[in-house]
Order: structure tokens, then C-alpha cells, then sequence
């Protein structure tokens, strides 16, 4: 059993949680073309190194994010989504 | 009878059939150069030197031979899929597979027994319809078949009248099968080294040099090499490699978890595969039980099997066939399956000029082994891509013209 750490309910077996995938930017859409809406919804980061990914903690609906390594399948930490956007 | 053995094995009447020649030193130079010593590149290497006379071809293996996902893969033949533009290709395939074994004088095992696909709800009754309709308006046989269909197909099976998952009817595709699939790989390795292809193993692409707009040469750890052609055809690292030409695949990686159990009497006819469930089984002809169809549900580059996965394959399989419950596992082994958002492949031409790509092939490429090498030599040496190939294209995604075969792909994405 892997453990993922919940930031909100802790340390639960990944089979709680469900994987949405790495953070992209979202295009703006005005000032986008046909190129890069395609890029924006084909293209997901597949680079082996450390991704940063949405992942929803099924029972209790909460979605947060987390750095894993797409080659050790280690997750080196997992925060809330409001740290990312108070970054940025 | 040792000593007739004897004779046989003496005898100039029948000489021993080269192994798959050691691996030669690398040449400066070669015409094409293929990347991934796995089916589909040995298979275009076969077909480059059988049907277009193009000898000067060296494929290059990071590993050993065949020891990718041609390796892994779970041995499925079939063409019930429900673009028109899929079922055509894989259509050829299946065709390409029936002959086989005569192609390359070296016998694949295929075994064109059928595919049996279970529907456990309406809502999968009509999908099986559509590609059914789609499945015969293309020339395959393929047809929906209700309860009593499913229990003459598969006797033992069980059929869970009244509970939960009842099977309410299936998706019988009498053109699907099975092969052995290293016979497959070693078959088109002998064919081409017979025919003055050079096979490298041990040998890593480490990078490209690209000048405008052409690959000039590819960089091992075994030297340079400069290339008329190139061909990318390394399955789970198809995006890696197509990364170090500076080509971005629509590609994201996921392994693929399968298991065998030991070997048991014939008693399974068909391949047997249940969407809800996502598992399937096989029974090979040395009796083991394949069972596979276990995608884990996040992105990893990762050959490493998982207990949480293979207890959910066991249980689909303990599902529709409670007697196995005493069975031991044998093996079990993960491949990395290089998925496309559309569950289609990308084959032909990349934004630079001489790179070709056999790529995205996900949970399904060894059935296109044949039909994947024979397109891609014939766009190698045409220069260009043939029509049955067209609706592959890495451009699709730019023009939104997707090939969706999400649901007629068995494994559980």
C-alpha cells in the first residue's frame, strides 16, 4: 500500500485519491490560436523528472496538489492549491 | 530414435538455422536508422529490405532484443474498433497476421480463436452495436451476441444471472487471436539480418543532430551515426526520444501491469475480455492463463508491479471464472505504454523532414507489429505517407481531427 499525504486529512492509501494530471497554464482565450489550444489540451508534461500534479482526495472532494517523480514514483510533498496561486 | 535424431542433427540436408546474428561494429554511416529493437522496428527493418531493397539499415537497441513492450504486452490480434480509419489498419493487420508464419518461414503460433468481449449493461449493449455495424460495413467479422450466444462461445464462464454484474450479452470478433510474440519479434530479426540488416543491440541513442531541417546523424554510446532516414519506434520512450529531437509528442506515459498463472489443460478457447471489469484473459499454448488489462491511474515511468493491481486483476478474473480460485500466479510484470489522448497511434512524418514516427501505441501495439512495419518501410521508402495512414498523423491533434478508440480499447483507461 502507498501512502499519499492528504494536506487536509493526512497520511491515506493512494487508492483514496484519484490523479488529474499535471498543472498547466491556463491559455488566455482571447488571445490564443488553434496552435496552442491544441497544445494546451493534448500536451500534458511527460518529462522524467519531478511534475507537479492535481489530485482529489475522493471521500472528502478536496482537491490539492502535489510534487512526485515520474521515474521513483516518490511523492516529495504535497500543499494546497492556495500556496501555488499566492506564489504566482 | 536417438540415433535417427542424431543423423537429422548431422545431416548438411538440414543445417542449423542461424540465431539472430552478434551484434556487428557500428557502421559511420547507414540509409536508414531505426530506433527501438522491439516487433515494430524489426518488422519495418524485415520490410525495408524485403519489399523496397533498402539494406543499408541498422537498428538500434538500448537493450536486448525484443525485450520492450514486445516482451510485455499480453498478445491481443484484432480489429473490432470503431473509427473506420482504425478498423481499416488494423484490419490489414489482422490479414497480415493470418499470413505470418509462412512471411518469415518461422512459426508465430497464431491462433485465430476468436475475441469475446462481455457486457455487463445496456449502455455497453449499444456501444458493442455501433461497432459491430461499423466492425461488418468494414469487412470484419463482428457481431453482438445475446446470453445464450455468450454461454455457446464460453461455456464455463460464469454468467452471475440476477446479480451485479450479470452478462447481458458480448462483442464476438471471430477475426481476433493470438500469437506468440517473441516468435513474432525473432521471426522479422532473422528475416532481416538474413537480408543484410544490421541489428545493434546494447546500443543507446543518446541524442540527435539536427541541421535545418533534417536529422543528420544520431548519437550513441556506441558512436555517431549518420542517417539517410530515421525511424522512431521505442514504445515506452517514444516520447523521451522524440524529446531529444526536439519533437513534442501528445504523449503521456502509464504502466501497464499483467500476470500469468501456471500452466493448466486447454479448457479456455477464446480470448475473454470484460469492459467493466477491465480484465481480460488468454490462455497461451503452453496452457498459463494470461491475465491483463491493469493500467495504473497515474503517470509513471516505471516497470515495478503493484499488489493493488494485481488483486484487482485477480479479482476480475476470479469473477467470471470462480473455479480459478486455487490457480497459482507464475509471473507478473509491468510495460510502460506511451499513451496518446485519443487511443490512437502517431504514425508518419514529424516536423523534421527525415524523422519518422511509429509511436503512441499505447496498450495496443503488438497486434499492428506486421501492418506498422510494412506502412512505415513503404513511407521510408517512398518519402511519403500512404493514405492508410494519413488519419495517424501527429497533426491531428492540431486540426482537431482525433481518431477516438477510448472505448474500444480494452485496458481500463
Amino acid at each position: 500500500m502507498k501512502l499519499l499525504t492528504c494536506p487536509m486529512n493526512g497520511p491515506r492509501n493512494i487508492d483514496e485519491f484519484q490523479s488529474f494530471g499535471p498543472v498547466r497554464a491556463r491559455p488566455d482565450p482571447n488571445e490564443t490560436a488553434d496552435r496552442e489550444w491544441s497544445r494546451h489540451l493534448f500536451r500534458a508534461e511527460n518529462r522524467k523528472g519531478i511534475v507537479v500534479e492535481w489530485w482529489r482526495h475522493v471521500p472528502s472532494n478536496y482537491f490539492f496538489l502535489a510534487e512526485r517523480d515520474l521515474v521513483s514514483n516518490e511523492i516529495i510533498r504535497t500543499f494546497d492549491a492556495s500556496e501555488q496561486r499566492d506564489r504566482a | 530414435m536417438p540415433l535417427r535424431l542424431l543423423k537429422y542433427g548431422l545431416s548438411r540436408d538440414y543445417p542449423v538455422s542461424g540465431d539472430i546474428p552478434a551484434t556487428p561494429e557500428l557502421k559511420p554511416a547507414y540509409d536508414v536508422v531505426i530506433i527501438g529493437g522491439g516487433g515494430h522496428g524489426l518488422s519495418c527493418a524485415h520490410h525495408l529490405a524485403k519489399y523496397h531493397g533498402i539494406k543499408s539499415v541498422a537498428v538500434l537497441e538500448k537493450g536486448y532484443l525484443a525485450g520492450g513492450n514486445t516482451a510485455r504486452n499480453t498478445t491481443t490480434i484484432r480489429s473490432n474498433y470503431i473509427t473506420p480509419e482504425g478498423i481499416a489498419f488494423y484490419k490489414e493487420g489482422v490479414e497480415l497476421f493470418e499470413r505470418l508464419s509462412q512471411e518469415l518461414d518461422f512459426n508465430v503460433m497464431f491462433s485465430q480463436r476468436g475475441q469475446l468481449t462481455l457486457a455487463h449493461s445496456e449502455a455497453t449493449i449499444r456501444s458493442f452495436h455501433m461497432r459491430a455495424e461499423m466492425g461488418k460495413h468494414m469487412g470484419t467479422r463482428t457481431e453482438v451476441v445475446d446470453q445464450k450466444g455468450v454461454e455457446e462461445l464460453c461455456p464455463l464462464l460464469n454468467m452471475d444471472y440476477g446479480g451485479p454484474l450479470e452478462i447481458l450479452g458480448g462483442l464476438w470478433h471471430a477475426d481476433g487471436g493470438t500469437a506468440r510474440h517473441d516468435a513474432v519479434a525473432w521471426g522479422y530479426a532473422a528475416q532481416a539480418s538474413r537480408r543484410g540488416v544490421e541489428i545493434h543491440q546494447r546500443t543507446e541513442v543518446q541524442g540527435f543532430e539536427v541541421v535545418g531541417e533534417r536529422v543528420q546523424a544520431v548519437r550513441t554510446n556506441r558512436g555517431r551515426v549518420t542517417c539517410g532516414q530515421v525511424l522512431i519506434a521505442t514504445g515506452g520512450m517514444n516520447y523521451d526520444v522524440a524529446l531529444m529531437a526536439g519533437v513534442e509528442l501528445p504523449i503521456r506515459c502509464y504502466p501497464l501491469q499483467a500476470m500469468v498463472t501456471q500452466p493448466l489443460k486447454p479448457w479456455l478457447n477464446t480470448l475473454v475480455s470484460s469492459v467493466s471489469l477491465h480484465t481480460y484473459l488468454v490462455q497461451s499454448s503452453r496452457g498459463e492463463v494470461v491475465i491483463g488489462g491493469g493500467s495504473d491511474p497515474y503517470q509513471l515511468y516505471s516497470t515495478r508491479s503493484t499488489l493493488d493491481m494485481k488483486e484487482h486483476l485477480a479479482e476480475g478474473a476470479l469473477h467470471l471464472f470462480p473455479f480459478l480460485q486455487g490457480v497459482r500466479l507464475l509471473r507478473q510484470w509491468a510495460g510502460i505504454t506511451d499513451m496518446t489522448p485519443d487511443y490512437s497511434p502517431i504514425m508518419g512524418a514529424s516536423p523534421l523532414a527525415n524523422l519518422w514516427l511509429d509511436c503512441g501505441w499505447g496498450t495496443w501495439g503488438f497486434k499492428a507489429t506486421p501492418v506498422a512495419g510494412k506502412r512505415m518501410a513503404q513511407t521510408i521508402a517512398d518519402g511519403r505517407v500512404p493514405d492508410i495512414l494519413k488519419p495517424f498523423a501527429l497533426e491531428r491533434f492540431e486540426t482537431f481531427r482525433l481518431l477516438n478508440e477510448m472505448g474500444a480499447t480494452a485496458a481500463s483507461h
